[in-house]
């Protein structure tokens, strides 16, 4: 099979085993394997309440945060796992940046916003933190549009440019990975196509997982689709056969409309 | 299970054109071997009429299926219904070309005696047309079973096809008038070969639509609920 030939030949970035996670005595995610392929999309989808925002913040262990929480089994990221004793928690965050569902700018300057990250890992080089700041606007396509008011509020952009400023933002501390909460559902069409296309090109150079509760999104922008259902990965395969064929009733009756 | 009910009842609306559109081809292919047989040059008149009526019903199905994938934005199972009847319509477009070229031919020989009795034309005819049905009835009520009979139905055809060349190409003689109409009935028995090819197209299309695949030879595994 020429598919299974290709999906082998590509680098696993996450591979995720037998996790479970609680809230307490309620069990969100149940059995877990999947692997995330490096500079691939990966797309997280499933009804509200089916664990694929907990599972996509387990990747960077955003759980950790939440009281109550507990976890089993293991997920390796580039073969080392993440919830092993000795992991370096600041580098995972590092390397796995988050962006969320509502564009969140600080209330400061455009240029403060990208800078705060680098800042805080110890760049002081006013010239390599301008560096930066252009290099990240670039790569979100925002650089023409904002390159006049770079000390202007954040908060004056418009909704889609905040959150094309909060991925630049994301980008600046050299992630290899970015995690996507729903990052277009506060958008008009327009805005989340721009965040659509460049989706595209910056899966040349980072490993993205994207939850999003918009079937076509997916099918546009994602490599790899994962169905989840009660905390379970009902299906997960190349998007393409996903959305023309899957295999499973369930992921059919979901991404059809007629479930969940 | 939630129902998309805008969605169920425009499909019902799309699948019940193509209902009709089925019905005026049938109708159209027995009308077409009927004014052959019984030399009905009105009726071979009123069969070549159809084929706008066809054609019309074409656009009318592509239209509102076109506007169902703008405005529906069907996955999976849903989409492929729709890749697939685009696929049949045309098929079904074809049919109604090919009755309309019987029936021009028909007219040719309106006013000649025919040199035989025409029998395995009209078999071949009947079985073409049972065969455009089932494919459709197949498809509408996502019958796997009988598209699968009618795809292995097309061999029969096949067969009959090449008795009628065999009987036909040895009738062909000196005497030019009997030729002319041993070649004008070869041609009429191949546009009938053609009808049941489309109709296995149709099967194949209804495969494609319920399973993803139009591999007829390999049983799939059933899908789990």
């Amino acid at each position: 099979m020429q598919i299974k030939e290709t999906i082998e030949s590509l680098e696993k970035k996450f591979e995720v085993r037998d996790l479970n996670l609680f809230y307490g005595s309620f069990q969100a995610l149940k059995n877990i394997d999947m692997d995330i392929y490096e500079n691939k999309i990966t797309a997280l989808i499933g009804p509200s309440g089916c664990g694929k925002s907990t599972f996509l913040r387990t990747l960077n262990r955003m759980n950790d945060l939440i009281n109550g929480v507990k976890i089993e089994g293991h997920i390796t990221f580039d073969g080392k796992n993440i919830y092993g004793k000795d992991y370096d928690l600041i580098a995972l965050r590092k390397k796995v940046g988050m962006v969320f569902q509502k564009p969140n700018p600080f209330p400061k300057s455009i240029y403060e916003n990208i800078v705060y990250g680098p800042k805080i890992h110890g760049e002081k080089n006013r010239d390599v933190l301008d560096g930066i700041v252009e290099r990240t606007l670039r790569e979100v396509a925002l650089w023409e549009e904002v390159k006049d008011r770079l000390h202007r509020p954040a908060t004056g952009l418009s909704g889609g440019q905040q959150q094309r400023l909060c991925i630049a933002r994301c980008l600046a501390v050299e992630p290899e990975v970015i995690l996507m909460d729903e990052p277009t559902s506060a958008l008009d069409p327009v805005a989340t196509s721009k965040i659509e296309e460049l989706l595209n090109t910056l899966s040349d150079k980072y490993t993205i997982v994207i939850v999003t509760h918009n079937m076509q999104q997916a099918g546009r922008v994602s490599d790899f689709t994962s169905f989840f259902l009660s905390g379970k990965v009902i299906e997960s395969d190349k998007t393409e056969k996903i959305f023309s064929n899957p295999a499973n009733k369930k992921t059919e009756d979901y991404i059809t409309g007629r479930f969940g | 299970m939630v129902a998309r009910l805008q969605m169920d009842q425009e499909m019902a609306m799309i699948k019940a054109d193509l209902l009709s559109m089925t019905a005026l081809v049938e109708e159209t292919i027995r009308g077409a071997i009927k004014s052959l047989k019984e030399k009905d040059g009105n009726l071979a008149r009123s069969i070549i009429d159809n084929d706008e009526k066809i054609d019309d019903l074409e656009d009318q199905i592509a239209d509102k299926t076109l506007k169902f994938l703008a405005t529906q934005q069907p996955l999976a199972g849903d989409l492929r219904m729709c890749v697939s009847i685009m696929k049949m319509i045309r098929d079904l477009e074809r049919i109604g070309d090919h009755c309309e070229d019987i029936a021009k031919y028909t007219l040719r020989l309106e006013n000649e005696e025919y040199m035989k009795e025409l029998i395995d034309i009209p078999r071949m005819a009947e079985m073409a047309t049972k065969m455009v049905k089932n494919a459709i009835d197949a498809f509408v009520n996502k019958d796997l079973r009988l598209a699968r009979k009618v795809w292995i139905f097309d061999d029969e055809v096949d067969e009959l096809f090449r008795n009628i060349y065999e009987e036909l190409i040895g009738l062909i003689g000196e005497d030019a008038a009997k030729n002319r109409q041993s070649v004008t009935f070869l041609f009429i028995a191949a546009h009938l070969e053609r009808i049941a090819d489309y109709a296995t197209n149709i099967c194949e299309e209804t495969v494609f639509a319920m399973e993803g695949s139009t591999d007829f030879g390999e049983k799939k595994e059933e899908k789990n609920s």
